[in-house]
């Protein structure tokens, strides 16, 4: 550590939950954040770099997680207890205190500055929201709030250019001087007393609720207008994922395929051109595909959580969610799993009932993520008939069918769970239905970012990796002299795929199936681009590889196959990253093994039945 | 009378949280969101299925509780504010 990093002054940001506080931090600190984790735990630690103009000086922001109170009831506030404290192991102590409240919020918020005054250390409390608090006619005499609290007080507007310049200042004036707090709570006195006296004394507020919030709160919580508002959301947005995903996808899958091409004519034949273009470059797109659906899905879900709509969307769903063994909190992380299930799992860290939080984890790998729809597609074009039913399109049906059996499946298996628990203990809600905003656009397109990288960390380096080990296990050994039939036959993944087809003939997969199941460990979508590899065919993308693949399979396979592969991809079991964040996220070998048996179970059984009907129906 | 009885959008106040059983840590967290002694509070939503959660307004905010949470909560009698 250098001199200038050991004298820099260490400032933690510190608030209840929607006091504006992660808006304050991207304002302080823009894009000079460092997002982990805090040493041991699934807590996400953020840290910032602040450079105030006025003085010169350089400060290192550290954004706590929202907590109510300092007397810890889940992981989260345990952190941020800890690390205002000074104990948390390997986190150096903070020099200076930054208490973040809602203007229109005080009477919740001030209980916990109070509580956060009584740590005795240098402290500044933030006033945020003051614009908010203007619009409805809030009058806040800070003056008097400095005086009654014993520490300095500044307001600040989170969301505006500049409005966090009052506190700035005090950063650098509490620099200079850091000074304790000059007053303190007599023994055993009550917070809510003292919140009661500092209200009275320094704020008048003439209604205690936005008008704005009463009249959408009455439309969008009334139990069939709430519902009907819930369903067309939900429709718009998944309407809006794969209309405008799809050119980019296509783009990034022609873009892919022209550097394959370009790479491929300018290195002489052999291995390491196969294993630059069908390795290396096929697997970076293979993973940079995904980027344009997640990315609009979240930015859609990022919105909604920004606005405050998502809170009320979990409370219309609590009731339905329990009775399955969720939660209202469970609604979230589901939504964000139809785009990948990694993020999804890793959103569930705002569940904070442990039980509800790995049933939630347990069932989102069921939710159709994007990675399915290649292999659906596939399937649904070569053997469902593109005709109508009434008004709607059979395929489509299809499709809607598949989606729908993820989710009824979800709910029986965290229904199972619950019952197989035997739990009777009591699974709290306490959820705060904040007041509605406008987001931010600066904190959507952090909050975007992270995501993407989120996604390209943790699923990205398992994709491309696998895809570099399947290379291998299709390419070697190499086809002997004079030898006839498909190379693949000859390598490892041809035995291998022989070898499964014995376990996998009663669910009517035949080994070319058996073989691309492999490179789905990877991705599930990668499915697709190896049976076109198998049935010998080159295609440029997975495009051309549907088109290419369709007469071919649609000939070769029988119906009863067919629909026995779309059911085995409902619950797919072999996706590795989404494994791997089931481990990381319940630190649990246990919890990640009986994801994986039971998702392959439940694929196995469900196969197995829909083949042996089918083919007892006469579509054998 | 306690919070799960109180009609919707008619406001009552707190007379104190009740433990149900040692080391309740859901009635403390109850009283740390507001819900004491002398606090207005108004059911000002209910749940689509059952009239589950309840939707509070305690002090400025709102909160979501399942029924079972709310039933901690002892109203003063007769006086609404």
């Amino acid at each position: 550590m250098s001199a200038a990093e050991a004298s820099t002054l260490r400032l933690a940001l510190v608030g209840n939950p929607n006091c504006g506080k992660t808006a304050l931090f991207n304002q302080l600190t823009g894009s000079r954040q460092k997002v982990a984790n805090y040493a041991g735990v699934t807590v996400e630690r953020k840290e910032g770099r602040l450079h105030s103009t006025a003085s010169g000086r350089q400060y290192a922001v550290l954004d706590l997680p929202g907590a109510y109170s300092l007397h810890a009831a889940s992981l989260d506030e345990a952190v941020t207890r800890d690390v205002c404290r000074g104990f948390y192991p390997g986190e150096p102590a903070p020099d200076v205190l930054v208490c973040v409240v809602d203007a229109t919020n005080l009477r919740l918020h001030l209980r916990f500055a109070l509580e956060v005054r009584e740590l005795g250390k240098p402290m500044i409390l933030a006033v945020n929201m003051m614009d908010a608090a203007q619009r409805r006619g809030i009058a806040i005499d800070l003056a008097a709030l400095e005086r009654e609290l014993g520490v300095p007080v500044v307001e600040t507007i989170a969301v505006k250019h500049n409005g966090a310049r009052a506190l700035i200042e005090q950063i650098d004036r509490t620099a200079a001087r850091p000074h304790e707090p000059t007053a303190r709570l007599a023994e055993g006195a009550d917070l809510h007393a003292e919140t009661r006296r500092l209200l009275s004394l320094a704020v008048a507020m003439p209604t205690r609720t936005a008008k704005i919030d009463d009249a959408l709160d009455r439309w969008l919580l009334q139990p069939v207008l709430g519902f009907v508002v819930l369903i067309v959301v939900m429709f718009l947005i998944f309407q809006a994922v794969f209309a405008w995903a799809t050119p980019f996808a296509d783009a990034i899958e022609a873009g892919a395929g022209w550097l394959g091409g370009i790479v491929g004519s300018v290195l002489p034949e052999g291995p390491l051109n196969s294993f630059l273009v069908n390795g290396v470059i096929a697997g970076l797109g293979g993973v940079v595909v995904f980027l344009p659906q997640i990315l609009i899905l979240f930015a859609f879900i990022l919105a909604l959580e920004e606005s405050g709509y998502l809170p009320r969307a979990a409370f219309l769903l609590d009731r339905s969610m329990s009775a399955a063994g969720l939660s209202g909190r469970s609604f979230i992380p589901l939504l964000s799993s139809f785009a990948c299930a990694v993020p999804g799992i890793m959103a569930t860290r705002s569940i904070q009932d442990p039980r509800d939080r790995l049933a939630t984890i347990l069932v989102a790998p069921l939710m159709t993520c994007s990675a399915r729809l290649p292999v659906y597609t596939l399937l649904i074009a070569a053997f469902i008939p593109d005709g109508k039913i009434g008004i709607f399109n059979q395929q489509g049906l299809v499709l809607f069918g598949l989606y729908a059996a993820g989710i009824f499946s979800a709910l029986i298996v965290s229904w199972v769970m619950k019952k197989w628990r035997r739990d009777k203990s009591e699974h709290a809600l306490l959820l705060e239905l904040p007041s509605y905003r406008i987001p931010h656009p600066r904190d959507l397109l952090i909050g975007l970012w992270e995501r993407a990288m989120i996604f390209l960390k943790r699923v990205g380096g398992i994709i491309l990796a696998l895809t570099i080990l399947l290379w291998f296990l299709l390419n070697f050994p190499a086809p002997p002299e004079g030898a006839i039939g498909p190379a693949i036959d000859y390598s490892f993944a041809g035995r291998i795929g022989h070898a499964m087809a014995v376990f996998f003939t009663p669910l009517g997969f035949n080994w070319q199936i058996c073989i691309a199941l492999i490179p789905g460990l990877a991705a599930r979508e990668v499915a697709v681009s190896s049976l076109a590899t198998i049935y010998a065919l080159s295609a440029a993308d997975d495009e051309a590889a549907i088109q290419a693949l369709t007469p071919v399979i649609s000939d070769g396979w029988s119906l009863a196959t067919a629909l026995s592969l779309l059911v085995w991809f409902i619950y797919a079991p072999m996706c590795i990253s989404t494994l791997a964040t089931i481990k990381r996220e319940t630190n649990s070998w246990k919890q990640m093994g009986f994801a994986a048996f039971y998702l392959f179970a439940l694929a196995y059984l469900a196969s197995l039945v829909t083949y042996q009907v089918a083919s007892a129906l006469g579509a054998g | 009378m306690i919070l799960t009885e109180l009609p919707s959008r008619i406001p009552a106040i707190v007379d104190a949280v009740e433990d149900h059983g040692p080391q309740d840590a859901i009635a403390r967290r109850l009283r740390e969101l507001g819900f004491v002694n002398g606090e207005e509070v108004e059911v000002v939503a209910k749940g689509p299925l059952g009239a589950e959660p309840l939707l509070v307004q305690v002090g400025f905010t709102r909160f979501a509780l399942r029924r079972s949470e709310a039933a901690r909560i002892r109203l003063r009698n007769g006086a609404a504010a």
